[in-house]
């Protein structure tokens, strides 16, 4: 049976936490359809990295280790993936929906002619049945994610080519080592045999790589707002809301559209994915985009001046009314009965 | 140096980002005529690092590439108010329902017809499907380096192009050869608004399936004018093998959509007086969810 294939991104020697997750989700997937789950290791100075990738229940490790393979960059990781797909044959592919994965995915799935789909949500094995050609397609891996303006939601698969690929945001799965003394086999590959030198033409000048300030995922409390806040001086009553319970502040992919806040506090499908202990819906409709990054939360308050808002119904309580003035009370009342 | 060909790729998009209540009919399918059609916000970022290339190269054209219905004419005049030279509207049957390979595969063939450019610019994705794979496919179609995620082109010398790229945690700045393909963040400058002597000089520019379509009493202007004719390529334009093309030439399929309907959890709903904002913290504080 053709293994699952994990992309692992690296930085500073580092696998991505979107990687991590991806091969717990990969460990899953391998086990049900009882085949290996392999993985890529793509970089520089990688001793040792797989110790940190094969707990994850990884069959085997492909390393490609030389010094002009980090940072990422295009075309020499693509050549890698491509061959070493060629040569393997996985029957399905994921890698994270990251500037690395987004860049990478489909520059491999045009040259492997395979199927693509961005920013899944989910990913489950099923059969298909073609009635028109009378065949039944079993175990492909079903990519479902929300789809044109997150009224619907769309199950893609691909019947007939390899590997199935897909791409999943940070967050979105948990990860989980399967077992730290998991026996897997680790494969140095011969870079020079994939790579050529014209995989080289693009010239990395200067990278300024910054840790994000904002820790919205582990954060235990999020005050999050949408357009509904009107304005980037009303989103200030977030923060103090935010730092008065001890939280971090979140936003609508609208609400950052507008300038109200930063991509990197965006939650939802093309954002973060978050499970806080609470999170505070202010001024957001919730689309479906927004609630499948935030609906495992284990309270949820909406603020909202629509009593209709689709918000409303994944919410544990509703407070009809305007934001400017309630977030201001919740501060009033927070600091009169906590002590 | 007489300036460089650019091809700008962009998408007529619904406006998926203004969905009111009925964008979906009673029978849970898409209401299409409900979304305004427009010009993909990433797709202008893209256009205005064109543009700016133009105005720094004397000699540079800027030809806006897009693929989609006969109206999708729409956004190459809409370019056009804004500084682009010309267009070329991809318009057939056989390419309906392509996924992003398919959809690459086209666009792909169609830049190896044209043959002669320096610099493909596309927005990051497009806001109908979000996906960021066109721009990196087409390059891998033809064999080009691609540079992803560019907020800004600082510079182009001797064959290079130096770019700025936004990335997730941070920048970085490359230098890639021409040819090359470039896709564009919405983080870059906006598009500059339209021209006023542009609108009047192409505000009849039109593909030949509109002329034909309209009752122009001026047909003979777009014998005289030839930049008043947007071109309208077919299959037939272009050098292609059907089973690559569209639904057959789409490796991924939709198995299933499904309407959304939500299940209300029956959230406890209260005011916002100051009661009931009291009792709130309150409750929250015992439960030890704050504080």
């Amino acid at each position: 049976m053709n293994s699952i294939f994990v992309y692992c991104e690296i930085e500073d020697g580092q696998i991505a936490e979107v990687s991590q997750e991806l091969l717990t989700k990969g460990r899953s997937l391998a086990t049900e359809l009882n085949c290996n789950l392999e993985a890529i290791a793509i970089g520089h100075q990688l001793e040792g990295i797989e110790k940190n990738i094969i707990p994850y229940g990884v069959d085997v490790l492909y390393i490609a280790d030389d010094k002009r393979l980090a940072p990422y960059s295009t075309l020499p990781h693509t050549s890698i993936v491509v061959k070493l797909f060629e040569e393997q044959k996985p029957q399905i592919a994921l890698m994270g929906a990251s500037s690395i994965g987004r860049d990478l995915g489909p520059r491999v799935s045009s040259a492997l002619h395979s199927g693509l789909t961005a920013d899944c949500t989910s990913l489950v094995i099923g059969n298909h049945e073609d009635k028109k050609q009378g065949k039944v397609y079993e175990n492909l891996l079903y990519q479902i994610r929300p789809a044109f303006g997150g009224n619907i939601i769309a199950t893609i698969i691909n019947p007939d080519c390899r590997p199935q690929m897909a791409t999943v945001r940070e967050g979105v799965m948990k990860k989980e080592i399967l077992d730290p003394k998991y026996k897997g086999k680790v494969v140095k590959l011969d870079v020079a045999k994939y790579v050529s030198d014209i995989d080289f033409v693009v010239e990395i000048i200067e990278r300024h790589i910054e840790k994000s300030k904002v820790n919205i995922k582990g954060a235990g409390i999020i005050v999050a707002g949408g357009y509904g806040m009107g304005s980037k001086e009303n989103f200030r009553l977030l923060y103090e809301l935010a730092e008065v319970l001890g939280g971090e502040v979140g936003a609508s992919r609208a609400a950052v559209d507008a300038g109200y806040t930063d991509h990197e506090r965006q939650i939802g499908q093309t954002g973060i994915t978050v499970r806080p202990k609470l999170y505070i819906a202010c001024g957001i409709s919730g689309q479906i985009q927004h609630r499948a990054g935030m609906e495992e939360s284990a309270q949820i308050i909406a603020i909202n001046t629509d009593p209709e808002a689709p918000i409303n119904m994944v919410a544990d309580y509703v407070i009809n009314g305007d934001v400017s003035e309630i977030i201001p009370k919740m501060i009033k009342f927070y600091k009169k009965n906590s002590k | 140096m007489t300036g460089y060909k650019i091809i700008v790729l962009a998408k007529q998009v619904p406006d998926t980002r203004n969905v009111g209540k009925d964008a979906m009919k009673a029978d849970g399918t898409v209401n299409r005529a409900a979304l305004s059609a427009i010009f993909n916000p990433e797709d202008l970022n893209a256009l205005e690092q064109a543009l700016r290339i133009k105005d720094s190269f004397p000699g540079t054209t800027v030809t806006i590439l897009t693929m989609g219905p006969g109206r999708a004419a729409e956004i190459i005049r809409e370019g056009m108010f804004r500084g682009a030279d010309d267009g070329i509207l991809l318009t057939d049957r056989a390419f309906a329902g392509s996924d992003t390979l398919a959809t690459s595969y086209a666009l792909g063939q169609t830049l190896k017809k044209i043959k002669d450019f320096d610099i493909i610019i596309a927005g990051r994705q497009a806001i109908d499907g979000d996906t960021a794979q066109v721009g990196p496919q087409v390059a891998e179609k033809l064999g080009l380096p691609q540079v992803t995620y560019v907020e800004e082109i600082k510079s182009i010398e001797n064959g290079r192009v130096v770019a700025k790229r936004r990335l997730e945690s941070g920048v970085e700045v490359v230098s890639c050869p021409i040819p090359l393909v470039i896709t564009v963040n919405g983080t870059a400058p906006d598009c500059r608004a339209r021209n006023a002597r542009l609108l009047m000089k192409y505000k009849h520019a039109k593909t030949v399936s509109e002329l034909q379509n309209s009752n122009e009493d001026y047909l003979h202007l777009y014998n005289e004018r030839a930049y008043l004719n947007i071109q309208e390529w077919t299959v037939n334009d272009i050098e292609s093998v059907p089973a690559e093309l569209g639904l057959s030439g789409s490796p991924t399929k939709v198995k299933t959509i499904e309407n959304v309907v939500l299940q209300s959890k029956g959230a406890k709903v209260i005011s916002s007086s100051d009661v009931d904002i009291e009792e709130l913290m309150k409750d929250l504080i015992e439960s030890h969810t704050i504080g």
